[in-house]
């Protein structure tokens, strides 16, 4: 008895006293969370969004974007475009966390590194042929054709010191086939506003300031200090947001946005962000696969796949599951991305009756039965979209059986082409429809899993790859959606909504592409 | 005893190879690695390429046999996730495993020795039914619950401790601590607590249930009889004889702890194997599934040798038997 006593007293009183032992802080210090940690130190060997993140902060590229996604110069002041290639005029007196110069050798060094067999943003350079040092500060990166859109494919090719790579052996990015880890795996020498003080992969990582960054001066930011720590369980991110531990959580769950904001001291921002989300309907095979038709496909018919479209209640979709934030669409891809247009954006119209009709034209009056293959753990309430759709489908006669599945699982049907009818969400890094066209509507393309091909759409798809001429090439865009709005091998739902949870000591500029810029983050 | 112990170790062997047999054919159905590895650029031939260098081309019998090879040599592989040794993964979040297991085994082995007996000794007290009217919540609520309602309370509403993490690590050079420091205490309390509940009310209930049965016993009515004192008859009759059931269990379940912690470090973000296990079926990161679940197979068949052999150690009728 008296032991219990004891034990509960004591544990009560050691809780109180460890309570008040909180330090101080002194200095500007932002503490964050989001779901998933950086893979890796090396800024070429993972394409993936909280890699980038986290190595963009430390390292720096020719040229950025800003919070309004607008391109801006980095490490190159200025660039001009030419057939050939692309002339970059590097910025002067920029030094590598070590205090070595960032020259036109490291430049260099950083897109060779790139095309490297090893190296996961390959396709990013891929039209790039070789890089002429013409002076200490300018480098012409000679292309194999004209790519008008160079720039806007190298916003995340960070630039390393050719140095301090040969020193540490880290000279092309790490194999997989590789038994060893390399250097740059855990050790980081950019140019970037902050220098790794301390990483602990999925624990605590932890930035400090680069006195020496040339844009000190240039840009709002005072943020001594940047404190990392992935929080898995959605859950806990939110609570460590609402008990003051954090002060802004990347990725909070749209059902908790309500409390954060009811919360003294948190708010919460909302942006469209560059994703769409949309189901494929695949025209290409002669029979489904998950069907009661047989001998062949539905699909084909593009009746059928209007049929699907105006079936679908965008509206409802957006109130009932997303909370209103979503933005229903006729587009797979949203608003910021060039080819985005308001002709083209509003949605086909929610009309099951302009359904039943079209189906019965098409010589299915009574429906007939798809599978929908959906993932459940990829975007904002997938499976629950693929819930709602197979309901509205159902009234109109299209007896759907859903199968979601986690996204390993998900993504490899797409990619071998084994399904009949299924939700993909697709971001746009390039802010340029010839990144959609290239790997959805393209008959090649390697995301296309509907198997659409129409020639004029291949034709313009590579058409615009080369077209330097700004004007003809926006034309060539827009003749393309106006093809596929008609021809529909999708069905689009929305763009995506990015809401971050912050706190009211920090001014933190959000941006449509995710990115946490902590360059522009102002603590009042 | 020898003889014994070998035909354990023999039996310990075969089911090592059993479990991570079924275990690594599991794998072919969590998904695609590839796909999470490589960028959405990435074309069909890159991934297939990449396929082919990590060996998930080859039948699934090759690849476990690859496996075993190089497992029998110490040699994991790389984690397709975080690209660096597994076993060196392993072994840096092991520290902040074993310290949470610990620490929440003293909590449940305390407090559950303690309110055992007591329970089984004063059975019609109101703290008694009290204290099992209150267990009943430790094994009748997910673990994910009560840990997200101890989050809630403490680290939100109280603003006592800290939600999540582990928080004033101490490098020993060979062990990373966080029991030295009070940030490092502040940080285990919840996790602890969370981890130790369902544990904590089992062996509660196995304690008193044994106690009852033994307080009806002749032998504890004649020391009654004989005039010894109740602390002595409670404490050193009773109790020793409630112990081989519940040093069982106990062992089981420190084993237990450890391969379950999975749903309390990741309601915590405790940086401990079972966090590392989720993220890897996130990631189909299969170097790291494969390494953790032989590993967590080896603990528990280690832990049965041993409470093996400590039955042995305390009760004679199991040694004659034995041998």
């Amino acid at each position: 008895m008296r032991r219990i006593q004891l034990t509960g007293a004591s544990a009560l009183a050691l809780a109180a006293a460890l309570a008040a032992a909180t330090p101080a802080a002194a200095e500007n210090v932002f503490r964050w969370a989001s779901q998933g940690d950086a893979l890796t130190l090396d800024p070429m060997s993972q394409n993936e969004g909280p890699t980038i993140a986290m190595n963009g902060q430390i390292y720096e590229s020719l040229v950025t974007r800003d919070p309004e996604l607008n391109l801006q110069p980095e490490l190159a002041t200025s660039w001009e475009g030419g057939n050939d290639g692309w002339v970059f005029h590097l910025r002067e007196g920029v030094k590598f966390h070590d205090g070595a110069d960032f020259t036109a050798e490291d430049v260099a060094f950083s897109f060779k590194r790139a095309m490297a067999e090893s190296s996961d943003y390959k396709e990013q350079v891929s039209s790039v042929a070789d890089v002429e040092i013409l002076d200490d500060h300018t480098v012409k990166v000679i292309t194999k054709g004209p790519n008008p859109i160079l720039p806007n494919e190298i916003t995340s090719l960070y630039m390393m010191d050719s140095d301090w790579s040969k020193e540490h052996d880290v000279e092309t990015p790490q194999d997989y086939a590789a038994s060893e880890e390399t250097f740059a795996v855990r050790n980081a020498n950019g140019t970037g506003p902050f220098r790794v003080v301390s990483r602990a992969p999925d624990e605590l990582t932890v930035l400090e300031r680069n006195k020496e960054w040339w844009g000190a001066s240039e840009f709002p930011g005072n943020i001594d200090r940047i404190e990392y720590r992935p929080i898995k369980n959605a859950a806990t991110r939110v609570a460590a947001l609402l008990s003051g531990e954090l002060d802004f959580v990347l990725d909070p769950p749209l059902q908790d946005l309500e409390r954060i904001k009811a919360t003294d001291g948190l708010g919460v921002k909302t942006v469209a962000q560059i994703r769409s989300i949309f189901f494929g309907m695949d025209e290409g095979s002669d029979e489904l696969r998950s069907s009661d038709v047989k001998g062949k496909n539905p699909f084909k018919d593009v009746k059928v796949r209007m049929a699907v479209n105006h079936a679908i209640d965008k509206e409802a979709i957006k109130r009932v599951v997303m909370e209103g934030l979503s933005f229903p669409t006729g587009m797979i891809t949203p608003p910021g991305v060039l080819g985005n247009t308001p002709e083209n954006d509003p949605p086909y119209s929610f009309d099951p009756e302009l359904s039943k009709s079209l189906l019965a034209e098409a010589g299915y009056p009574d429906g007939f039965t798809v599978q929908l293959d959906c993932p459940n753990d990829r975007y904002n309430n997938d499976e629950k979209i693929c819930q709602a759709a197979v309901a509205m489908l159902a009234k109109v006669g299209i007896k759907v059986n859903l199968e979601a599945i986690p996204k390993s699982q998900h993504f490899p049907k797409l990619q071998n082409r084994e399904t009949d009818f299924y939700m993909l969400g697709w971001g746009v890094p390039t802010l340029d429809s010839h990144y959609v066209f290239a790997y959805l509507v393209d008959g090649e393309g390697s995301w296309n899993a509907t198997g659409y091909s129409n020639p004029r759409v291949n034709e313009i798809t590579d058409l615009i790859a080369t077209e330097m001429d700004v004007e003809k090439r926006t034309a060539l865009i827009d003749e393309a959606w106006t093809i596929i709005k008609e021809d529909a091998p999708y069905a689009p739902i929305h763009h995506q909504v990015i809401a971050w949870g912050i706190s009211d000591k920090f001014d933190v500029p959000i941006g449509a592409d995710d990115a946490l810029r902590p360059r522009y983050i102002v603590a009042k | 005893m020898i003889s014994f112990i070998l035909r354990r170790l023999a039996q310990s062997v075969l089911v090592m190879a059993v479990v991570s047999g079924i275990s690594f054919s599991l794998f072919n159905f969590v998904g695609d690695p590839v796909n999470n590895m490589v960028g959405q650029e990435a074309t069909r031939e890159q991934r297939q390429q990449i396929r082919v260098q990590l060996g998930l081309e080859d039948p699934i019998i090759t690849q476990y046999v690859r496996f075993m090879g190089n497992a029998l040599s110490g040699d994991f592989g790389l984690s397709y996730r975080i690209r660096r040794p597994v076993s060196e993964l392993i072994f840096e979040r092991l520290p902040a495993t074993i310290e949470l297991v610990f620490v929440s085994a003293i909590i449940a082995l305390v407090l559950g020795l303690s309110l055992g007996v007591y329970t089984g000794i004063k059975r019609d007290t109101w703290l008694s039914r009290a204290t099992l009217s209150i267990s009943l919540v430790g094994v009748s609520l997910p673990t994910f619950v009560i840990g997200i309602a101890l989050i809630y309370l403490f680290a939100v509403l109280l603003r006592w401790l800290p939600s999540s993490g582990r928080g004033g690590v101490v490098d020993l050079g060979f062990w990373q601590t966080s029991l030295l420091t009070a940030d490092g205490w502040r940080s285990i309390i919840l996790p602890a607590i969370t981890l130790s509940l369902f544990q904590l009310t089992l062996i509660l209930r196995l304690v008193r249930a044994e106690m009852l049965e033994v307080m009806r016993t002749d032998y504890i009515k004649f020391a009654r009889a004989r005039g010894l004192a109740e602390r002595s008859i409670n404490f050193v009759h009773a109790l020793r004889n409630t112990l081989v059931p519940v040093i069982t269990i106990i062992g089981l379940n420190i084993g237990g702890l450890i391969a379950f912690s999975v749903i309390t470090e990741t309601v915590f973000q405790w940086p401990g194997t079972g966090l590392m296990f989720i993220q890897a079926v996130d990631f189909v990161d299969v170097p790291i599934m494969a390494a953790y679940l032989v590993f967590v197979a080896l603990l528990f068949v280690t832990i049965n040798l041993i409470v093996d052999i400590l039955y042995f150690v305390i009760d004679p009728r199991i040694r004659l038997g034995g041998s």
